[in-house]
């Protein structure tokens, strides 16, 4: 396999990968930092219709006076602060996460097809789930801590394996392949454990679709650690990304770490998609679809493109949240579809826009 | 690949007898399996009474379990893994990408979400379901290649991984919706399974595969050429926009045959070309094999999901995934030792 010309589908073009030092100074400050604004202006909307719509929508003034004057007794009170606040504070924390950790995949790899779907870490946490239901019968939020875990080990596997198999360190290609390979494995031995337990396949199916709902604060404290601690390491290894995005040899040339780099920014991954997966099921799409987003609104700095990710991620998995609750009432569409149906044409329009001109 | 045009001949003619012997050698083991899925099972079936059933001369009991459960299921876990297998040696041919496979271009999730619409939301199935299968991939499909037309391969990877997400949430989104035991009948069929082919699943497979096959394996000549580049196949007189188009159609309609009835098996499409790659050792794409391998791979593992487990008759999907996955990671890992 290794005779394949394999690069040449699956990396960008180096036209528009490997940006130089220069051009990243070139671009001005002020026009990156009024795009971060937009963005923060663009998530608090978002968080607030999130407060407002819902089964029984609100006006905007109650949800404030819920907010601001809490009165238990108070019915739409009560909706607001416990069901629909900690949602969207756990929609905030798993879309940041799985946004960000789609930038820092991208740059590790150098793959604009790296998304925590597609390196099987979401297969991971799936298997870890489907053990802690099926085989250990653990209740409650407890499956959190294995959803967690089964991230952390499928991203050392895949990136062991990878790192074993590319010459000095894993390629894109390698990377994906093994990703690829353990997803596949671990969707079947998932399958395999739900055949036989009915049980589990029960509680599973509503997991592993991926949703905000029914998230509570227990949830939000359980996974604010690993984001905060994923999105502080993404940000230590932003100028290490952009060496990286260079090429290995000319980063290594520069004087850079290059497998300290590639560890703590796996590990921020980990941290990341891992966190974000534990609390919300699988939600494919989202890092891939916020990672190109970022880096064509932002460019290849990555000191630029994760703050912008940080805020498009959040931005996104919360508006397609309310856009689930309004298009099937009384009915709800999980998130997780919603991010699909709505990323899929966008993601389409991304690439056929880049294409243009190109074969 | 650079070398003069009459040791390119010499070469050439030595790769078509090695790929000869390798697709001899396979038959043989084809053959075998199919022997052994014949003989064990409940009833356990000596291989002369087997013969013996097959020229009609066993009594009713064995004539049944060999001709009416076993048979079928053989005939139709060889046409699929085939199917299947000669679609990824395309497709990954054509993508100058061992990534490439139905799974990626949209196929199987396509025709998960079909099946499980099908299944769930309108109670069907047999030939029925097959067909709304069918429908279902072949417009998906269609939706990725019309998306990127005229793009680049990456980015027909890029919007087959678009559309399968959708379908993957589809189906995420029907078994939240529907009764467990619904459900939980629609995740082995969306894992690849053999268990319900009859004769009439068989049948229908073998009429696609008797157009598809033949054609595949007649234009596919085409593809070691375009393996060379686009420009020098063009300079050899291969039309190669038109030739990519037609070969992309025929793996997508061999896949979505295969995944219109037995379900999407992952992984046998992936494998098989890798596999018969190395086999051959031609470095280039050998479709024949391919097929075969695909056979072999389905075959096998079907025997593997309905014993490995006492009494949980496994789709053979499950066991597809996990075999051809260590394998898979196994080949990466080798190739980047014996680099190294």
């Amino acid at each position: 396999m290794s005779d394949l010309p394999v690069t040449r589908g699956t990396t960008e073009p180096p036209a528009q990968g490997a940006p130089a030092g220069p051009a990243l100074r070139r671009r001005r400050l002020g026009p990156l930092a009024a795009g971060l604004l937009v963005l923060v202006a663009a998530l608090v909307a978002a968080c607030v219709l999130s407060l407002a719509v819902g089964a029984n929508a609100l006006p905007f003034r109650t949800v404030w006076q819920a907010l601001t004057h809490y009165d238990p007794a108070n019915p739409h009170h009560l909706i607001v602060v416990e069901k629909r606040l900690p949602r969207t504070l756990v929609g905030i924390t798993v879309g940041l996460g799985l946004a960000v950790a789609g930038v820092v995949m991208q740059g590790l790899t150098r793959n604009p097809l790296a998304d925590p779907g597609l390196l099987g870490v979401n297969a991971g946490a799936s298997l870890f789930v489907v053990l802690a239901l099926g085989v250990f019968g653990v209740q409650g939020s407890g499956y959190l801590w294995f959803a967690f875990l089964g991230a952390a080990v499928v991203t050392v596997v895949v990136y062991g394996v990878a790192s074993a198999a590319g010459r000095g360190g894993a390629t894109p290609v390698t990377m994906v392949l093994a990703g690829a390979a353990v997803t596949a494995a671990l969707t079947s031995l998932v399958t395999g454990i739900l055949l036989t337990d009915r049980a589990a396949l029960d509680e599973m199916r509503f997991w592993q679709v991926g949703a905000l709902s029914a998230r509570d604060f227990t949830i939000f404290w359980q996974t604010l650690p690993g984001i905060a601690a994923g999105l502080v390491l993404a940000f230590a290894v932003s100028r290490g990304l952009n060496g990286l995005a260079m090429g290995e040899e000319v980063a290594r040339g520069l004087g850079q770490k290059v497998g300290l780099v590639r560890a703590f920014a796996a590990i921020s991954v980990v941290l990341l998609c891992g966190s974000a997966t534990a609390a919300a099921g699988p939600i494919s799409f989202v890092g891939l679809m916020v990672a190109h987003f970022a880096v064509r609104m932002a460019g290849p700095d990555h000191r630029w493109s994760i703050p912008y990710a940080a805020l498009a991620g959040p931005t996104l998995l919360i508006g397609c949240d309310v856009l689930g609750r309004v298009v099937v009432r009384p009915g709800e569409l999980q998130v997780g579809v919603v991010v699909a149906a709505v990323g899929a044409p966008l993601l389409v329009a991304l690439i056929r826009m880049r294409g243009k001109g190109r074969r | 690949m650079t070398v003069s045009p009459s040791p390119v001949g010499r070469q050439f003619r030595r790769a078509r007898l090695r790929e000869a012997r390798v697709a001899g050698a396979l038959a043989v083991v084809i053959a075998a399996l199919a022997v052994l899925g014949l003989t064990i099972g409940k009833a356990s079936v000596s291989p002369p009474e087997v013969f013996s059933a097959l020229i009609g001369r066993a009594d009713a009991m064995t004539r049944f379990v060999i001709l009416e459960l076993r048979m079928p299921r053989m005939v139709t876990a060889l046409l699929a893994g085939a199917c299947l297998g000669l679609s990824g040696a395309v497709l990954q041919s054509i993508l100058r990408n061992p990534l490439a496979s139905p799974d990626i271009i949209g196929v199987t999730n396509s025709a998960s979400a079909a099946g499980v619409i099908g299944l769930i939301l309108l109670g069907i199935s047999g030939l029925a379901l097959s067909g709304i299968v069918l429908a279902g991939t072949v417009a998906a499909t269609a939706v990725v290649y019309l998306l990127s037309w005229r793009r680049a391969a990456h980015q027909l990877v890029i919007v087959g991984i678009g559309v399968s997400a959708v379908c993957a949430s589809v189906v995420s989104y029907v078994f939240t919706r529907s009764d467990i035991r619904d459900a939980q009948e629609a995740l082995v069929w969306i894992n690849g399974s053999l268990g319900r082919s009859g004769w009439d699943t068989a049948l229908t497979l073998a009429v696609c595969a008797a157009a598809l096959l033949p054609a595949s394996l007649a234009f596919g000549r085409r593809l070691t050429v375009l393996e060379l580049g686009d420009d020098p196949a063009a300079a050899l007189g291969v039309k190669v926009g038109r030739t990519r188009t037609l070969m992309l159609g025929l793996a997508a309609a061999l896949a979505a045959a295969a995944v219109a009835v037995v379900g999407p098996v992952p992984f046998v499409a992936l494998v098989s070309a890798p596999i018969a790659r190395r086999l051959t050792a031609t470095g280039s794409v050998a479709l024949l094999p391919s097929a075969l391998i695909g056979a072999a791979v389905l075959l096998a593992s079907d025997l593997v999901a309905q014993f490995a487990i006492p009494d949980v008759p496994l789709p053979a999907g499950v066991v597809t995934g996990v075999v051809g996955a260590p394998y898979l990671l196994w080949i990466l890992v080798r190739s980047g030792l014996r680099r190294g």
